[in-house]
């Protein structure tokens, strides 16, 4: 197959690799090959899960097919590459809706699978395996496989959250949710500081379906942590005008076209915007019906957004705080953020329901913190590394398919099914075929 | 890679949605990238597809993809450009299943590379998929359409049949012959109202160009198949796409031989 040899990076463009980049066209053409290969979706992994420095990489845009759609009990099938986007597309008119979906529907299905993502429903409805029923999974000797939570489950579990490190996943089903509005019932409740704004996510009447909570990362002081939690639910037929609503129009969308200076985002700017966002968005004080693309997907409607941070870009921190300690432990994170002299220019809190059965998943039971901060020089990673130290104090741990810079150890101590997953990994892949720039970063599967 | 402006299509699904639908389409090569994104512009119309091609397990999938994402019918059937002695009974499977056909896009096509030049048999099977199959299928689908007095047949031949180049001859002489056929077909179907169009995209961003050097001004599948469907509207009966490939054809072609020979194209 024609390949072509350029120069790649996550969403979070650090780093930047040259890749050998393989585009199949046909099903068949899924294969692992002779030598390290990983699989890339859309790229919207962050740091450099879907790299791999040198080696090749198999782009699985084009394997984008919805197979079936059971009506009845809303199973889809499709394959990998289709996005959640093109999914969307087909069954929000017909009274469906994803089951967990992440802060973009650029993604694909595989890479929701192999990142195990969460949305802001996962203290409800957990993370996004738990709906996945199959998947068919073509390993490193080329043979097709088919593995679910009955079938091959240590297969099924070591894939889910695995990163793309067992196989190539081609194919999967998942069970989708009912729905009887595209529209979602949305309550937001301002917050002045930190205590408030975790006291209102860890209340049960305000809780919804969904919750997530925007912090304003630069606000110091008594303001420390103060936000807004934003909690919202499909509206329910008898909560919206008329029964019309499953067929919204797509909101108009901009985009970045190119990269900005690195100075137009600096912290005065973002502080202002910041104080902006409080004031409007605070001052919503009842629930109003938004569009769910709006409610879900604020940042798609902006094409390429990651240009904003600047040629050198950005990493994002996301990190979760089990929950007996995540007061603390957030508290921390916020207060030596906000000591650095590093800011972050989007800070996101949200609640997480118990782990999963995937053995490298990311959510734990406690609250996920999300940091978006921009490479202006190495000082961010000397803070970065600071932060490992207090999520790993807490007993929590940093999620992989954001992560650009964590050490193999700091791995090995935030994970520990990490061994249960290595002895399936070595068991299908002997030869360590499923390999990534973040697989040889954390030592993964190393002969 | 550079992209031209357009290059991923102007949205067009929604636009398409609220014609009437009334075609019955059959795809020749229907798992290329460009057959794919043509057939998708159809079935956003809620046009009626047969989808033909040599790869069952492909064209299950994009079958499958098509009828879920458009709500369309959608047929298909093996179909082997070269195998032409398959030809007749294979269109006449097509219209037992679909009996209202009323057009065609003939759009495989195998570009091989530089090794066609030096080895002829190698070079054979560029001419019969290209050249050889598509006049074997094309006259069915004409015999067919003549006394109905109706339907289109669209060709998706290439720039590259507009003048021959050291780099890919052999590729530019079969779609250059495919590009005299079809004008000729265009010529004797022409009383009978059948519609012939000779489609020339430029470079295209598909399995078929992936990784090559030199690219410029790629179009995505999308915006070309999108532009196919679109030309049934429309009264040319030669496209070039994207459209400024008319003009740098027309430079091309008007390069003085004895300049051309000593070029390095």
């Amino acid at each position: 197959m024609a390949t072509l040899i350029t120069s790649i990076s996550g969403w979070g463009r650090y780093p930047v690799q040259s890749c050998e980049l393989e585009r199949p066209e046909r099903y068949a053409d899924l294969r692992p090959g002779a030598d390290s290969v990983i699989v890339r979706g859309q790229g919207r992994s962050y740091g450099d899960a879907a790299l791999n420095q040198n080696g090749r990489v198999l782009l699985t845009e084009r394997i984008n097919r919805l197979l079936e759609f059971d009506m009845v009990n809303g199973i889809l099938r499709a394959e990998a590459g289709t996005t959640l986007a093109e999914i969307l597309d087909v069954i929000v008119p017909m009274g469906w809706f994803l089951p967990v979906t992440p802060g973009t529907k650029f993604v694909s299905l595989g890479g929701c699978v192999a990142a195990d993502v969460h949305g802001k429903n996962h203290h409800h409805d957990g993370s996004f395996g738990e709906h996945v029923l199959g998947l068919e999974l073509i390993l490193a000797d080329d043979s097709r496989v088919r593995c679910s939570p009955s079938e091959k489950p240590d297969l099924f579990w070591a894939t889910v959250g695995g990163m793309g490190l067992t196989g190539i996943i081609g194919e999967v089903s998942v069970r989708l949710v009912r729905l009887q509005s595209a529209l979602m019932k949305v309550h937001q409740h301002a917050a002045v500081n930190f205590d408030q704004l975790f006291r209102i996510l860890q209340d049960p009447d305000l809780d919804d379906r969904y919750a997530v909570a925007w912090i304003d990362s630069l606000a110091t002081g008594k303001d420390l942590g103060r936000g807004i939690a934003m909690c919202g639910h499909h509206a329910a037929s008898e909560e919206v005008p008329d029964n019309s609503h499953l067929d919204l129009k797509p909101a108009r969308g901009h985009s970045v076209p190119f990269d900005l200076p690195a100075w137009i985002l600096n912290s005065r700017s973002i502080s202002a915007f910041n104080s902006r966002y409080y004031k409007k968005e605070g001052g919503k004080r009842y629930p109003f019906l938004s569009n769910y693309d709006t409610y879900f997907y604020p940042l798609d409607a902006i094409a390429h957004w990651n240009r904003l941070y600047g040629k050198r870009g950005f990493v994002q921190y996301q990190c979760v705080i089990p929950e007996a300690t995540s007061f603390a432990g957030i508290h921390r994170l916020l207060e030596e953020l906000s000591g650095s002299r590093q800011p972050s220019f989007l800070a996101v809190l949200k609640r997480l329901g118990p782990q999963g059965r995937g053995l490298l998943s990311f959510p734990m039971s406690g609250y996920t913190l999300a940091l978006d901060i921009p490479i202006r020089n190495k000082g961010i990673f000397v803070l970065l590394n600071k932060l490992d130290e207090i999520v790993l104090q807490h007993g929590g741990r940093v999620y992989l398919a954001k992560d650009a810079r964590l050490s193999a150890e700091s791995f090995r101590a935030m994970y520990p099914r990490f061994k249960e997953w290595l002895a399936i990994k070595n068991a299908v892949d002997p030869q360590n075929r499923f390999s990534s720039s973040l697989s040889r970063r954390l030592e993964i599967g190393m002969i | 890679m550079k992209r031209f402006p357009f290059a991923d299509g102007f949205a067009l699904k929604r636009k398409f949605v609220e014609k009437p639908a009334s075609e019955a389409v059959l795809i020749l090569g229907a798992t290329s990238a460009i057959a794919r994104a043509t057939a998708a512009a159809f079935a956003a119309r809620g046009d009626v597809l047969y989808l033909a091609s040599r790869d069952e397990d492909e064209l299950r999938r994009i079958a499958a993809d098509l009828r879920l994402r458009y709500g369309v019918e959608v047929h298909y059937g093996v179909f082997d450009a070269e195998a032409t002695d398959t030809h007749e009974l294979f269109f006449k499977a097509v219209i037992a299943a679909m009996p209202k056909l009323t057009g065609v896009v003939l759009a495989f096509g195998y570009l091989g590379d530089q090794k066609a030049a030096t080895d002829f048999n190698y070079g054979k099977k560029i001419i019969d998929s290209n050249y050889t199959g598509a006049a074997s299928i094309l006259s069915h689908c004409a015999n067919y359409f003549e006394p109905l007095l109706r339907g289109f047949i669209i060709g998706i031949s290439s720039v590259a049949g507009d003048r021959g180049r050291q780099s890919n001859y052999v590729y530019g002489a079969a779609k250059g012959a495919l590009s005299l056929y079809l004008q000729g077909l265009r010529n004797r179907l022409y009383p009978s109202g059948v519609r012939v169009i000779t489609v020339k995209p430029g470079f295209v961003d598909t399995a078929m160009t992936y990784g090559l050097p030199g690219l410029f001004l790629v179009a995505s599948p999308q915006y070309i198949g999108e532009c196919i469907v679109r030309s049934l509207d429309k009264s040319a009966d030669v496209i070039y796409l994207p459209w400024f490939w008319r003009y740098i054809m027309l430079i091309i072609k008007h390069i003085p031989e004895p300049i051309f020979k000593r070029m390095k194209l």
